[in-house]
């Protein structure tokens, strides 16, 4: 590995790169997917291969390889300053990246299990009764479970001497159950929509999932919901539950942090941002019992690692204190137009992608209340939970959400269920609304395996903490 | 490239490693390119090299998949020990019943040589050309101009070999103002076809007349859906219930309506894999030839798409649309096509009284799948119309609409057409007039 990153390094220095850096990477992932009883996709995919990232003539470029040999590596880092040599045509200034980052060091994720030594069988087992518990229930008509295990062992290296050795290992699971009658289809998922819940962890992380114990109950959910009343139309109080407070953290105030999109990088596919620079210490974003701190540190989170892709370490940032906006999630380039070193988000998901600024683990930080006083102190409302649908305009502005499961809430209790449940607002208005959080007791952590962004299109594995909130005044049942 | 004898070879090898009862192979290799350009400046310039075998084992109704990268011979017969070895671990599927047998796979001709021959400095000259056009009008650009080839082969142990080549390329720009943007982007097998300078005019064209936006109430309006917004529309149709597996399911909108009119009768939707004026692929990732299907005639439901597993389970034959195994979502069509009309823009734009004129859609999802209830965003050039003329532009509007019932209410179609990406392939599709398209929701820009 040391041999092909020096070679790479090497090559592109002689071609007259300013910075280089390769990645070395090679991936192993295990999928297990069991469907209406049987198992319907068992896969392992291993994945290599190695990208150099050079400025040249004060602009980027960047070429892959699947293929490891020294050889190639010089092939490799020829062709990115190339295309670095053709970015340069279409440049306005030089490509700036604050100080030298220079750390030479391991991480490895801690796991009590490694979840490759878990015998393929226990595994298929678990996920088959937790499919049978499912499937007890009549009017089920589609169950699924899964888990999934990904380990990632990653070279990063510099020319401005850093060498970092990384192992990622990551363990996932989780289950669904749809009920289907004439006109309707209903979903119920646990723990979390999105497949599964998902943590850099081992194999303990799914054995206590407990999806077998909740099997019965989110079944019978689903096909309650087929003849539940549609969600009513209206103005009222709303309390979310941690899952889908989880996807509005990571829609409505992960996104617009991304220092890239705000700088306009991202502007042609995914948009930019509304926390415009000038927005920054100073702007309200929410109310003063909104905190948001990004921390890629937190254990068995999804979104943690050592360093970043950039080699700088994994560390912990203020997003909202106190209501005002404080700080964005930054790259080298980013963070030194800001006069500021880089708070270390700069992933890629695999060794044929550029790092791009990613969300960490975006915590909203826990209040005070507990769930029972909530509910017994909000008169008329609807408690919504577990994320269904999700759609948010390029400026993160205008959202509209959907969940899976809804109850109305009167005088001070949980009240009928409601099917089809939706509401939606403007993010800093909404943030606004909120008058409680629920504490720590109550918080919880939440892998999000699929956020989209760049292009090519990446996928990266991120995180995010939330307890259940109370947000008043805010627009329900569109659809 | 590889070419086709290249990867006939490495497939061939690779069966002869297995000793599963039946065997699949599919081989896809690519060599891709992407120039990422913002604040009328390349920031990102990419290219990757790669090819991936997957390997699907099946033993008695047990059926295991792994994939490498890696193509020594060591990771192949690796390869081929662990999809088995995954395969005997498991319990009998009872649904699956066996891996396709050769059929003729007819020729298409997708691969072009320009396409796969451009240069970094070529797709930096285009963007140049882009990024002159929004600087002259003192607006900004930024986009992505992709070149890629990709080859993909499938083998299995019945005596499948099919091989396809394609080139793919495509140039988006979103051009922005202070308070406007606007959207062009053009798709093709040939680099040859996509002009700069045509997708630049666009954009600029579109940032400049949004200037100073107003915004507008929501509500039910008549509106023209540009081709850019109907290929998303059309798209997440696809994906929610075009497709076998979903109908089975009870989970698509096809269920039970075969033969009734779900959508207006100027309506019509097929799926051609080997149409060279969408993205052709003779084949699906089975081997399997793929097959012209009529999903919605004259609004009337037809058929939807299947691989072997689901027309197995009906005594059918596969159409040709499986995606990559293991795949527990089922098959989804790949060459997209909604049936021209007569009309165009400039007189949907003259019939229509009141009402919106829509360039694309942002961040759609559904809301209620079955139902085909969609929301996403207007962006990149919104416009109010009133009296047969663009007004004003508007502000950003949300929808939340019934997409089978937008497609009942469908006033007229264009005659021009325009090619764009789907989730798995291409599609092709003209503007469309809609009444009572409902917009629920208005944003600040």
């Amino acid at each position: 590995m040391k041999d092909l990153a020096e070679r790479a390094l090497n090559a592109a220095q002689l071609q007259g790169a300013s910075y280089a850096d390769a990645r070395i990477l090679q991936r192993k992932t295990q999928s297990i997917v069991v469907k209406n009883g049987h198992v319907e996709a068992l896969a392992q995919d291993d994945d290599q291969g190695f990208g150099v990232r050079v400025v040249v003539n004060g602009a980027w470029g960047f070429a892959s390889s699947s293929v490891l040999t020294l050889d190639e590596a010089t092939h490799v880092a020829a062709r990115a300053a190339d295309i670095a040599r053709a970015s340069s045509l279409v440049k306005i200034h030089d490509v700036t990246l604050g100080p030298p980052e220079v750390h030479v060091s391991r991480y490895e994720t801690p796991v009590e299990v490694d979840p490759f030594s878990v015998p393929l069988q226990d595994k298929i087992a678990l996920l088959l009764a937790a499919d049978a518990e499912m499937r007890h229930i009549k009017g089920i008509a589609i169950t699924e479970s899964n888990m999934e295990f990904v380990q990632v062992e990653k070279v990063f290296a510099s020319t401005e001497g850093s060498y970092i050795e990384q192992k990622l290992v990551e363990s996932g699971s989780g289950m669904e159950a749809t009920a289907v009658s004439e006109g309707e289809v209903q979903t119920r998922a646990f723990p979390n929509s999105f497949g599964r819940q998902q943590g850099k962890a081992g194999y303990e992380f799914v054995r206590d999932r407990k999806l077998v114990e909740n099997g019965q109950r989110v079944a019978d959910e689903a096909v309650s919901l087929l003849t539940a009343p549609q969600c009513p139309s209206g103005i009222t109080t709303l309390i979310l539950d941690s899952t889908q407070l989880a996807l509005q953290v990571h829609e409505s105030c992960g996104h617009p942090i991304e220092l890239d999109r705000v700088m306009g990088e991202e502007a042609s596919f995914a948009g930019t941002s509304f926390l415009t620079q000038e927005k920054l210490g100073s702007y309200r974003y929410g109310s003063p019992i909104i905190n948001i701190y990004a921390d890629a540190t937190i254990p068995g989170a999804l979104g943690t690692f050592g360093y970043d892709d950039e080699g700088v370490p994994a560390q912990r940032a203020a997003i909202v204190k106190g209501g005002i906006f404080s700080g964005y999630l930054t790259s080298r380039e980013t963070a030194s137009l800001l006069g500021a070193r880089s708070n270390g988000t700069m992933r890629a998901d695999g060794w044929n992608r550029i790092p791009l600024i990613r969300m960490t683990n975006i915590n909203l930080e826990p209040g005070t209340w507990e769930f029972d006083d909530l509910i017994s102190d909000t008169d008329d409302g609807i408690y919504m939970a577990i994320n269904k649908s999700w759609s948010i305009d390029d400026k993160r502005l205008n959202f509209q959400f959907g969940t899976q499961l809804a109850y109305e809430i009167k005088k001070g209790k949980l009240g009928t269920m409601l099917k089809n449940a939706t509401y939606t607002g403007i993010t800093p208005e909404f943030w606004a609304s909120c008058d409680a959080i629920c504490s720590e007791k109550h918080w919880q952590i939440w892998g999000l395996p699929n956020c989209g962004k760049g292009e090519p299109m990446q996928a990266a594995h991120v995180a995010h903490g939330a307890a259940p909130a109370r947000f008043r005044n805010v627009r329900v049942g569109i659809a | 490239m590889l070419g086709s004898e290249r990867m006939k070879q490495i497939t061939e090898r690779l069966l002869t490693y297995s000793t599963a009862q039946q065997t699949e192979v599919v081989l896809f290799s690519e060599d891709t390119y992407l120039t990422r350009f913002a604040n009328s400046r390349i920031h990102q310039n990419v290219a990757e090299r790669n090819a991936q075998i997957r390997v699907r084992a099946v033993a008695g109704q047990k059926v295991g998949v792994a994939s490498t990268n890696d193509l020594s011979d060591a990771a192949l017969q690796r390869v081929a020990e662990n999809a088995l070895q995954i395969a005997s671990l498991q319990p009998d599927n009872p649904d699956f019943q066996s891996l396709p047998a050769p059929q003729p796979i007819p020729e298409v001709k997708a691969f072009v040589q320009a396409t796969a021959s451009i240069t970094p400095q070529e797709r930096a000259q285009a963007v140049a050309t882009v990024c002159k056009l929004a600087t002259e009008r003192g607006l900004i650009a930024s986009g992505a101009y992709s070149s890629a080839t990709t080859e993909y082969a499938v083998a299995n142990s019945h005596g499948i070999f099919a091989y396809a080549p394609q080139t793919l390329s495509e140039l988006s720009a979103v051009v922005m103002s202070i308070d406007s943007s606007g959207y062009a982007s053009s798709s093709s097998l040939d680099v040859r076809q996509i002009d700069p300078e045509q997708i630049g005019r666009e954009a600029v064209d579109k940032a400049t007349r949004g200037r100073n936006p107003k915004a507008i109430e929501p509500g039910e309006y008549t509106v023209i859906l540009e081709e850019y917004a109907v290929a998303t529309l059309m798209t997440y149709l696809s994906y929610l219930g075009l497709g076998a597996l979903s109908v089975q399911e009870g989970r698509s909108f096809m269920a039970n309506r075969f033969g009734q009119r779900i959508t207006g009768d100027n309506i019509s939707i097929w799926d051609d894999g080997l149409d060279t004026t969408g993205l052709p692929v003779p084949f699906d990732f089975e081997g399997v030839p793929k097959q012209r299907v009529e999903l919605i005639t004259d609004g009337v439901a037809k058929a939807v798409v299947y691989d072997s597993y689901t027309a197995n389970k009906e005594g059918k034959q596969s159409t040709g649309h499986a995606l990559p195994a293991p795949n527990t979502y089922g098959p989804l069509p790949s060459n997209l096509f909604l049936g021209a009309g007569t009309s165009t823009k400039e007189e949907m734009l003259a019939s229509i009284d009141r009402g919106l004129w829509v360039t694309r859609f942002h961040y759609v999802n559904p809301v209620h799948p079955l139902k085909t209830i969609l929301t996403g965003m207007t962006r990149d050039g919104t416009f109010w119309i009133e009296k047969g003329e663009i007004q004003k532009p508007t502000k950003n509007l949300r929808f939340t609409q019934n997409t089978l019932e937008a497609l009942s209410r469908v006033r007229t179609i264009t005659e021009q057409t325009r090619l764009s990406r789907s989730f798995f392939g291409g599609i092709r599709v003209p503007a469309l007039c809609i009444d009572r398209f409902a917009f629920t929701g208005a944003t600040e820009f």
